[in-house]
């Protein structure tokens, strides 16, 4: 039992992304209306942010920016001062930083599809678009 | 669909979650992904570029060539939005609304019909927007400030957190406010779509150009200690100052391309009217 839940405690922020991920999987899917189709790609987009953020934690470590790193005192610091133990994964960061302007980039060109298929067929719902199709 | 859709992600979900046993413990200092590169870029990154942000030496120095795609991608999806929704409109539109600032009266102008000349008459959106004078007054105070913070956050990456992306937006959303409170005429008058267009490029060949240039001094692609000559600093300082070149190149970018896509999406391509 108190190993059951070890496991929860030391995992359970894992399980929360991957229910976040499975919640937009399921708009992606199954959404008829596309906008909501983009909401949850939106939602799953976070999900992995949120995951590969919590990769890079580390129990009590700060976040990556070096301590008396400014000024005149900045150029006395050398390697041996900096322990890799004291600041968090900085990777996930510079990946996931990019990534959030990425999704917004991404977003816009979402946006604009479904705008250029509203103007054609009058409305966002899928499968009323699929008829005005198969009708052609 | 709604069945099958549900039945997939709980298969996907399931399969995840049991692929969670093997994952390292939340906050583990001794996870793999924090054991390979990660204690280089700590230790090393004061010695190697002088930057005590970490992250934005990772960013722009280490994974340089990255961003750099990063960074066209973003300037791509700019393109693409006004390539997909722009319409360069023939002929006027059909009707146009125009007030009358000191009274407030409205009048409702027919294609071919012709405004009494008054400096008086404003250019208002179709659809009807009333004349709110406390957000347009506080958008005004506001939009300076926001733009200074942006030119800080750009400026101060290497010591605090930001960058040309964090910057970029800011900036970009300045003009976004502009265009909301007031309405999108007045942003389009600020910075012209002409202008748009040239500074989402600028960005990108700021950054390229600046690694092309490490190459025509002899050294890598994006290896900043070769401005060390061009800078006349130390190579470590050249690195740094490399880092903020390219950065400004990213904000730049970034900037324009959230300008842009918002252009294009609130007024459909129009430019004329929107949101």
């Amino acid at each position: 039992m108190g190993d059951l839940i070890q496991t929860i405690i030391a995992k359970y922020n894992y399980w929360i992304y991957i229910t976040l991920m499975m919640i937009g999987l399921y708009a992606m899917i199954a959404k008829n209306n596309l906008v909501k189709k983009i909401v949850g790609m939106g939602i799953f987009q976070t999900a992995i942010i949120l995951f590969y953020v919590s990769i890079g934690a580390k129990r009590g470590a700060t976040i990556p920016i070096l301590e008396h790193g400014h000024g005149e005192q900045g150029h006395e610091i050398s390697s041996h001062m900096v322990h890799a133990v004291d600041y968090i994964n900085p990777l996930p960061h510079v990946l996931m930083l990019t990534a959030i302007v990425v999704a917004v980039a991404t977003l816009g060109v979402a946006l604009a599809l479904a705008i250029r298929v509203y103007n054609r067929y009058n409305t966002l719902e899928e499968d009323e678009i699929l008829e005005q199709i198969r009708e052609k | 669909m709604k069945v099958i859709g549900f039945i997939i992600a709980v298969l996907t979900g399931g399969l995840l979650i049991y692929a969670t046993v093997d994952f390292p413990e939340w906050a583990d200092p001794a996870s793999p992904a924090s054991m390979h590169v990660s204690p280089h870029y700590i230790e090393k990154t004061m010695e190697e570029t002088s930057v005590p942000n970490i992250v934005t030496a990772v960013l722009a120095d280490y994974r340089g060539y990255d961003t750099m795609f990063e960074t066209a991608v973003i300037f791509s999806a700019g393109v693409v939005c006004f390539l997909l929704l722009r319409i360069f409109l023939r002929n006027a539109p059909e009707e146009r609304l125009y007030r009358h600032v000191l009274t407030g009266v409205t009048i409702r102008i027919k294609r071919g019909g012709r405004l009494p000349y008054s400096e008086d008459f404003k250019r208002i959106d179709t659809l009807w927007t009333p004349h709110d004078l406390i957000i347009k007054t506080i958008s005004r105070l506001l939009i300076p400030f926001i733009q200074l913070f942006g030119l800080y956050v750009i400026a101060h990456g290497h010591h605090s957190p930001g960058g040309g992306f964090q910057g970029g937006v800011i900036l970009g959303a300045s003009i976004i406010l502009l265009a909301i409170s007031y309405d999108l005429r007045t942003a389009l008058r600020r910075i012209r779509e002409k202008v748009d267009a040239i500074l989402c490029a600028a960005g990108v060949f700021i950054y390229a150009g600046t690694g092309a240039l490490c190459l025509l001094l002899g050294f890598n692609f994006l290896d900043y200690s070769a401005l060390a000559s061009v800078l006349h600093v130390d190579p470590v300082t050249a690195r740094s100052h490399g880092i903020l070149i390219v950065e400004i190149g990213v904000g730049i970018t970034v900037m324009a391309t959230m300008i842009w896509i918002y252009k294009n999406l609130a007024s459909t391509g129009k430019y004329d009217e929107g949101l």
